[in-house]
């Protein structure tokens, strides 16, 4: 039946639809069922996981011959196992016993110090990179951003894997990402510490340090922080894209962000093929704050849906903490005491300072002053000023008036907010008590918040409330033991929670998703709380770090375009209503995963001359064919026909596939099934071609 | 009827047929309606007829005119039937063909007014005014209007439809009612026919396989068993049960509300010796799904209160079981209520003998969601259900795993049902107290998931629970009603337990917290008293001193609601345990009244009222924030005075000052410290500023503090008994002096004759109370003259009567005592106050007033329409 050996052209797997009317100057589309001869017929899409963390992912796709990497999030949680670098030199944290082992043995005393009962690390922290043995990640093509917190291993994987692809990101995820790691890598690289620790991550020394050393993971790939150098040269490899933008890869795939309401320019991303969609849901929120609500209706029809980065506190609804957060401020406040807040310098500082905008006129706090202390503060309070495309509804409006968007540029002019680059210089002058500051690192190993964590953590007037969830905050406490401060936890994340999250699903109706392990069950410590965890159907395929996953998609159909001149020559057929075939001679052009059919090369006319080279010779075999047949024969009408032909004593039997029409006389038997049909006869060719065109009779030719 | 109406009347009827006329307001006819019942029932409609021709001329103009509103032809349907109501009436306007004409086929029946709900609402209350006597029962025999009270029960308009129902329901009582009454058997043969024939309908209704015919039929025999006493409603039952009892036999029973409603309106009505009615009602309960079997298990379980028999006097002595007890003390504490019984019958209320099996049947439904709850949260298998017979079964826990609305649906429901249950004497007994505790608790630990199912069951209840404020709402309002109830030490300690895991969650949310507040109030303050002494116990001191801090930041929370709640909290717990030792003690060793009165100043007026009054307690109990100056104790709490008076004289809402009066008439009353030192400059401050205030709330309890202030001067006032007999006690006459003095330099009467002519009712009342106390005081009897002639009394006197004319500007100046007295006998204070006791629209309220307001309103409207032109 094939013309040509690369193209199979089985009738049965082959339709042809007509786009639009007959119209030989468009295209005609043609999908194929089936695979291609010589093309590896193999699983469109894989998933490699890079990092153990749902909410900082850093996964890797491959997806119809491209390498994607989806977020390069950086897992923190390491920097809980060293001291804090203190701004200020702190006499107690220099004066710490080393630890020694059981047996008395000292050696590890430079490297490991001792506070109440925990054993840190006294050297520069370190940070656990996602995995960089799982796949070549110099093969990776792209990298897609989806928010400015799962950016920032950035560098680490720019500038250090041999990576030559482009990392695509929104500008408000870029410009506050780059404040983030600003903030990062001055918080480390003004406290220089000469000291750096390597002992213990001997595999045979760390099996015998107390938890949680011992029980840290991958100890061996941690690595220090990166360097502005290295920051602006992993940021310039950025392509800025904006909402609801198509962009092409490689002629295969399309990626295009769609806003996910989380935070000033997060994404989601659909990653599509012609025939496929890939969704990926990464930090995302239905919550009225501040960013462009999300997007959901463009999730929808998804072959796959990667879901990750969900609300990391599902237990605490974000409007309920941001209450215990403000009740608890006042409390501390109107007893005299100070508040600290650890916080990253973007984000859910912008939503609090809008509710302690509201709140601290009725709740008569309006003497009390707010400082807020980031290498980026100023840069960070006036950019949200000015990302309005990037805003929710209202704020954007407020634009226009024009007033700022969000309220604390009025806290800052009336001077109830001050912002301050470190607590040296002008903080010194101002300071006055009490007070509330804002202030960084949230893991308290870093930043100013280690001064005031040192300055007020012996008063239990003061109050350290917790606002971000990335870290425990008991454990971010351990090296600041014994604390006479208050301590709150009010973890705000406004991700989506399980039962958004069902909602959502219910919503856009994925065929399959793929998410983290740790979505897939309750949590450890609730686990009877089977509301926390992701309920769907057909169930969640999940994966953790350095795992392999194939997606659950087959290719099914491939687009091919049909050249305008060979799509002129077809003579479409009507077999039934709204479906028409024709037969197709053609060569099959690939070239950067476009297919296009092409008019074959014109045989050579024959001119008769025995010594010219036979035209099969260097081109397929382009004989005409008979015709093709389709249609299927109805049995009594067909007897009625063989009796009108004059044959009798007609028998008709049923089989399982079909009928076996018996002409006892002539000793002949026709079998008619499906998808054929046989005359059975001794040496009566006459016969046979008598019924054979009888049968024909019922049947449709092209 | 006065002949100044008839005179109008005529005019009237005109303009009510005309329909160029533009009617008056719906509520003018409804008056007019209400006017002619009146006249009606005090005399011979026909005499009023016959007297009023226009009337008749009226209803035959109605049935010609074509485009009368549909309004008017309502009206005139119902003004017909309150006339036809009486049967001599009935006989003089059929005569005329006027009934048949108007309620009749050839009537508004037919015509295109029919499709006017209120048309047909006025002809279905035409008929049920009318069908008082047996003339008219013939007559709607005859124009078959029960044909067309069976369609409207039907009708798109619930009211219409609501109406025929209630019509049907009137008239099988007439027919059944009849002189032949007590003559009546129970058996529907010999029925007349027209209750054959509703009978019948109803019965083909109840083998209908449209539900809401069913739901028909049900809904009018509960309003038959509810409203009619007649022998006759037994027969019905009798002839009717089967019907119903065949109702249960389908899945699902259709129509399963208003079955509920009827075997309880019936189970009310009907001898407690009907055996077959407790079988129906058994099935009932086992037919129905969990959901739809609540209420009636309820119904059943309540039933002992309100049943009311005639029994003879010798059953007295039968009494012996604990409900009949019951029943006897209510009798014997209620006697004198009884005393005009014709002799011979004594009116008993006794315990209503539902049968043992059923009521456990009953309240095993009741228990079941919560046996269930507490089976699937069961660590270990534990005791049997919270009953024999109430265990989980697998039905029970399939509605409830079926969905999130329907658990919730059917847990609020029975805890609602238990929570009413609770309080009534009529309980089941033993009441389970001690599995009910538990069951709420879990419920309120799996709601808000510090419970730990291991069973597949519980583990999906709490998935479904979790969060849910509904059921939380329920469980703590439940929890709290148990309260009255004792428990095992350890359930009592979980009961706190839970109660301030609410207290403390932040995802509560602040109805939760309100209700999580009440619940803890009601527990604390039932919790036992450590003996021989009345402080608190241990247990309830360790938890206040854990509460405390909960208050302290809760004050603190942004939303107003929960701030309120706290305040509330604070101002019970502290009027019932400001005295004790415990409670002081950790109190104030908190920072909670120091952050209570920072809410005097809170931006929401509800938050600073309820302040108000929460410090207003504390200081009562001296229990206010520490003085701030240790060597002068006083100072604190005066300026605590000193901001509520500030208050009550600026603030701009009317809560916090309503609140600053009623705190400044308790401290008052108690003798506050602070108050008792001065009380006279005290009061003349806050009359003075109360005197100012816009709020009549505040004017009428500025002299209720007025009116304490006085019994303290003068001595209590009599019994507030309106039946008591006392004599009135004057003051002896060197009190009297001293207390007019000092009455007078607080300018108190300048208050009370001021407010005698607020231009607000209740304050005006308020302060003829308070003069007419002070006079049967100071001046009961005596002459009107003895300083009535003085200068001072005719000038006072003269100001009083511009206040009267709403001039209230000029001051009445000092008052001497005598001048006072005088002004007390010479102001007619008992005339004034039957003149306040009316209504405030009494001078207008007459039929002429009526009658003339509606033709002037037509009149002025006719004069605009002639500008117009």
């Amino acid at each position: 039946m094939s013309r040509y050996p690369d193209l199979c052209l089985n009738p049965k797997e082959c339709v042809c639809q007509e786009m639009g009317t007959v119209d030989p100057s468009i295209f005609w589309a043609l999908l194929f069922k089936g695979a291609f001869y010589g093309m590896k017929k193999r699983e469109v899409g894989e998933k490699y996981c890079l990092s153990g963390h749902p909410t900082l992912p850093c996964n890797v796709l491959k997806f119809k011959s491209t390498t994607i990497m989806l977020d390069c999030g950086l897992d923190m949680n390491s920097t809980l196992n060293f001291l804090p670098l203190p701004l200020v030199q702190s006499p107690r944290l220099s004066n710490l016993p080393g630890w020694s082992l059981k047996d008395g043995n000292a050696f590890l005393d430079k490297e490991l110090k001792e506070c109440s009962g925990h054993v840190f690390v006294d050297s520069v922290p370190e940070f656990c990179l996602p995995e960089t043995e799982l796949i070549d990640l110099s093969t990776v093509d792209v990298i897609l951003i989806s928010n400015y917190h799962c950016m920032m291993a950035l560098p680490y994987i720019t500038e250090h894997t041999g990576f030559t692809g482009t990392v695509y990101a929104t500008e408000p995820s870029v410009q506050i990402g780059r404040l983030l790691m600003e903030e990062l890598v001055n918080f480390i690289e003004r406290v220089p510490k000469a000291q750096s620790a390597s002992l213990w991550k001997n595999k045979d020394i760390q099996r015998l340090l107390p938890s949680p050393l011992k029980d840290a993971v991958e100890v061996s790939t941690w690595r220090r922080c990166y360097t502005m150098q290295e920051v602006n040269s992993a940021l310039s490899k950025i392509q800025l894209v904006g909402y609801s933008q198509k962009i092409e890869l490689f002629g295969a795939v399309q990626v295009t962000p769609l806003s996910s309401g989380y935070a000033l320019g997060s994404s989601n991303w659909i990653i599509q093929s012609h025939y496929e969609k890939v969704s990926y849901v990464s930090g995302s929120s239905l919550l009225t704050t501040h960013p462009q609500p999300m997007d959901q209706a463009s999730l929808k029809n998804s072959d796959v849906l990667i879901l990750t980065g969900l609300t990391q506190i599902p237990t605490a609804n974000p409007d309920s903490m941001v209450g215990e957060f403000c009740s608890n401020l006042a409390l501390t406040v109107r007893n005299g005491g100070n508040v600290l807040v650890p916080c990253y310098p973007s984000g859910v500082i912008y939503d609090l300072l809008e509710c302690l905008y509201q709140y601290i006129d009725s709740a008569g706090l309006s003497s009390i002053p707010f400082y807020f202390i980031s290498p980026v503060a100023n840069s960070s309070l006036e950019f949200s000023q000015i990302f309005a495309e990037w805003l929710c509804h209202n704020k954007q409006t407020k634009v226009y008036l024009p007033e700022p968007p969000f309220p604390h540029a009025e806290l800052i002019q009336t001077n109830k907010l001050k912002h301050y680059p470190s607590i040296h210089g002008d903080f010194s002058n101002d300071f006055r008590q009490p007070c509330v500051v804002f202030t960084g690192h949230p893991s308290l190993r870093f930043g100013d918040v280690v001064h005031f964590m040192e300055l007020w953590g012996k008063s239990s007037l003061n109050t350290v409330i917790f606002t971000e969830p990335d870290f425990s905050y008991l454990e971010a406490l351990a090296p600041y033991q014994p604390l006479a401060m208050k301590c709150i936890y009010c973890p705000i994340d406004t991700r989506l929670n399980f039962i958004q999250v069902s909602k959502l699903l219910k919503e856009v109706q994925p065929l399959h998703v793929v998410c983290p392990e740790q979505y897939t069950q309750p949590p450890p410590a609730q686990s009877h709380r089977i509301d926390l965890m992701i309920d769907c159907q057909p169930p969640a395929m999940s994966y953790r770090r350095a795992e392999v996953l194939a997606l659950p998609f087959k290719r099914r159909y491939e687009k091919i375009e049909i050249m305008p001149e060979l799509a002129d020559s077809l003579v479409p057929m009507e077999i039934k209503p709204g479906v028409s075939l024709a037969t197709v001679s053609a060569v099959l052009h690939t070239k950067d995963n476009k297919h296009i059919l092409q008019p074959p090369p014109r045989p050579a006319q024959p001119t008769g001359g025995k010594k010219r080279k036979r035209a099969s010779d260097d081109i397929p075999d382009c004989k005409v064919l008979k015709p093709l047949l389709s249609g299927s024969i109805p049995v009594e009408q067909f007897v009625q026909t063989l009796e009108k032909h004059g044959f009798s004593d007609i028998k008709v039997e049923d089989t399982a596939k079909g009928h076996i029409v018996l002409l006892q006389e002539a000793e002949t038997l026709i079998q008619i099934e499906e998808d054929s049909t046989h005359i059975i006869c001794d040496n009566d060719e006459m016969l046979r071609v008598r019924l054979r065109d009888l049968v024909l009779k019922f049947l449709q030719k092209f | 009827m006065d002949p100044e109406c008839s005179r109008l009347l005529p005019a009237l009827c005109a303009v009510l047929a005309d329909p160029r006329q533009p009617v008056a307001d719906d509520t003018c006819l409804e008056k007019l309606l209400d006017w002619f019942t009146a006249v009606t029932e005090a005399g011979s409609s026909l005499l009023l007829l016959q007297e009023n021709p226009c009337l008749v001329e009226l209803l035959f103009h109605v049935l010609k005119s074509q485009d009368l509103s549909s309004r008017i032809l309502s009206f005139s349907l119902r003004l017909a039937g309150i006339f036809a109501a009486q049967e001599d009436c009935f006989q003089y306007l059929q005569q005329g063909e006027l009934l048949p004409m108007l309620f009749g086929e050839v009537g508004p029946l037919g015509g295109a007014a029919w499709t006017a709900p209120a048309v047909r609402s006025g002809w279905i209350q035409g008929l049920r005014t009318l069908a008082q006597h047996p003339s008219a029962l013939h007559f709607l025999a005859a124009c078959g209007a029960v044909d067309t009270i069976f369609s409207l029960q039907g009708d798109p308009s619930l009211f219409v439809a609501s109406a025929a129902g209630q019509l049907l329901v009137h008239i099988l009582d007439l027919v059944m009612r009849g002189p032949a009454e007590g003559r009546r058997s129970p058996q529907a043969c010999d029925w007349p026919a027209c209750a054959q024939k509703i009978v019948g309908h109803i019965e083909d209704s109840l083998c209908s396989t449209d539900i809401p015919q069913v739901t028909q039929a049900l809904s009018v025999l509960t309003t038959a068993f509810g409203h009619c006493h007649g022998l006759w409603t037994q027969g019905l039952w009798v002839r009717l049960s089967p019907l119903v009892a065949r109702l249960l036999e389908k899945d699902p029973v259709p129509a399963s509300h208003s079955l509920v409603d009827l075997l309880l309106s019936v189970a009310r009505s009907a001898p407690s010796s009907d055996r077959d009615l407790w079988e129906t009602l058994a099935q009932t309960l086992s037919h129905l799904s969990p959901t739809q079997a609540g209420p009636l298990a309820l119904g059943i379980l309540k039933l002992q209160d309100c049943f009311i028999h005639r029994l003879p006097k010798d059953r007295r002595d039968s009494w012996s079981s604990p409900a009949q007890s019951r029943a006897g003390f209510i009798l014997r504490t209620c006697s004198a209520a009884f005393c005009h019984l014709p002799s011979g019958l004594t009116l008993w209320i006794l315990g209503h003998p539902v049968p043992q099996v059923l009521r456990t049947q009953a309240f095993g439904i009741l228990l079941q969601p919560l046996a269930c709850v507490l089976e699937a949260a069961a660590q270990a298998p534990g005791p049997p259900g919270l009953l024999e017979g109430a265990a989980a079964d697998s039905m029970m826990v399939d509605t409830l795993l079926s969905s999130k609305s329907a658990c919730v649906g059917l847990l609020c429901c029975a805890l609602a049902h238990l929570g009413l249950l609770q309080p009534l004497p009529q309980r089941p007994s033993p009441w389970p107290q001690a599995p009910l505790l538990g069951a709420a608790v879990t419920i309120l630990r799996l709601c808000s998931g510090s419970a730990a199912p291991t069973s597949d069951v519980g583990g999906r209840l709490c998935a479904i629970l979790v969060g849910c404020g509904r059921v939380q709402r329920a469980a703590l309002d439940f929890l709290g009603a148990l309260s009255q109830g004792t428990g095992p030490q350890e359930l009592v300690t979980q009961v706190f337990s839970v109660l301030l895991e609410y207290l403390v969650s932040p995802e509560s949310s602040s109805m939760v917290l309100k209700k999580a507040f009440q619940a803890t109030l009601r527990w604390l303050l039932s919790s036992p008293k450590t003996p021989g002494c009345c402080d608190l116990d241990p247990h309830t001191q360790l938890f206040l001193r854990e509460l405390l801090p909960v208050l302290q930041k809760r004050l603190c929370s942004p939303c107003w609601e929960v701030r309120d709640s706290v305040l509330e909290f604070l101002t019970q717990m502290t009027r019932h345990c400001g005295g004790q030792a415990g409670f002081r003690q950790a109190l104030l060793a908190s920072e909670v009244p120091e952050l209570t009165k920072q809410l005097l100043r809170d931006p929401e007026s509800y938050v600073r009222a309820s302040a108000v009054t929460a410090t207003g307690q504390l200081s009562s109990w001296g229990l206010c924030a520490t003085p701030a100056i240790p060597e002068c104790p006083g100072a604190q709490q005066e300026s605590l005075l000193v901001e509520l008076l500030h208050i009550l004289s600026t603030d701009s809402e009317g809560f916090p000052r309503r609140a600053v009066m009623q705190v400044f008439t308790e401290w008052l009353r108690d003798g506050h410290a602070d108050v008792a030192e001065d009380a006279e400059r005290f009061v003349a401050g806050v009359l003075q500023a109360a005197s100012r205030d816009l709020d009549w709330e505040v004017r009428a309890q500025g002299l209720e503090l007025a009116l304490v202030f006085l019994e303290q001067l003068l001595g209590q006032r009599g019994s507030h008994c309106p039946y008591a007999v006392a004599l009135p006690e004057t003051a002896p006459p060197g009190v009297l002096d001293q207390a007019l003095q000092v009455l007078c330099r607080v300018q108190l009467f300048e208050f009370a004759f001021r407010a005698l002519f607020d231009c607000d009712r209740p304050v005006a009342q308020k302060s003829c109370d308070l003069l007419l106390f002070l006079r049967a005081k100071a001046a009961p009897c005596g002459s009107s003259q003895e300083a009535g002639d003085s200068p001072n009394v005719a000038s006072v006197e003269a100001t009083l009567q511009r206040w009267q004319a709403g001039e209230q500007g000029q001051p009445l100046g000092y008052l001497e005592p005598g001048a006072v007295v005088a002004l007390l006998r010479s102001i007619d204070l008992e005339g004034l106050r039957d003149t306040l006791a009316e209504s405030s629209d009494h001078v207008e309220k007459s039929p002429q007033s009526l009658l003339q307001d509606m033709l002037a309103a037509v009149g002025v409207l006719g004069e605009n329409e002639a500008d117009c032109y």
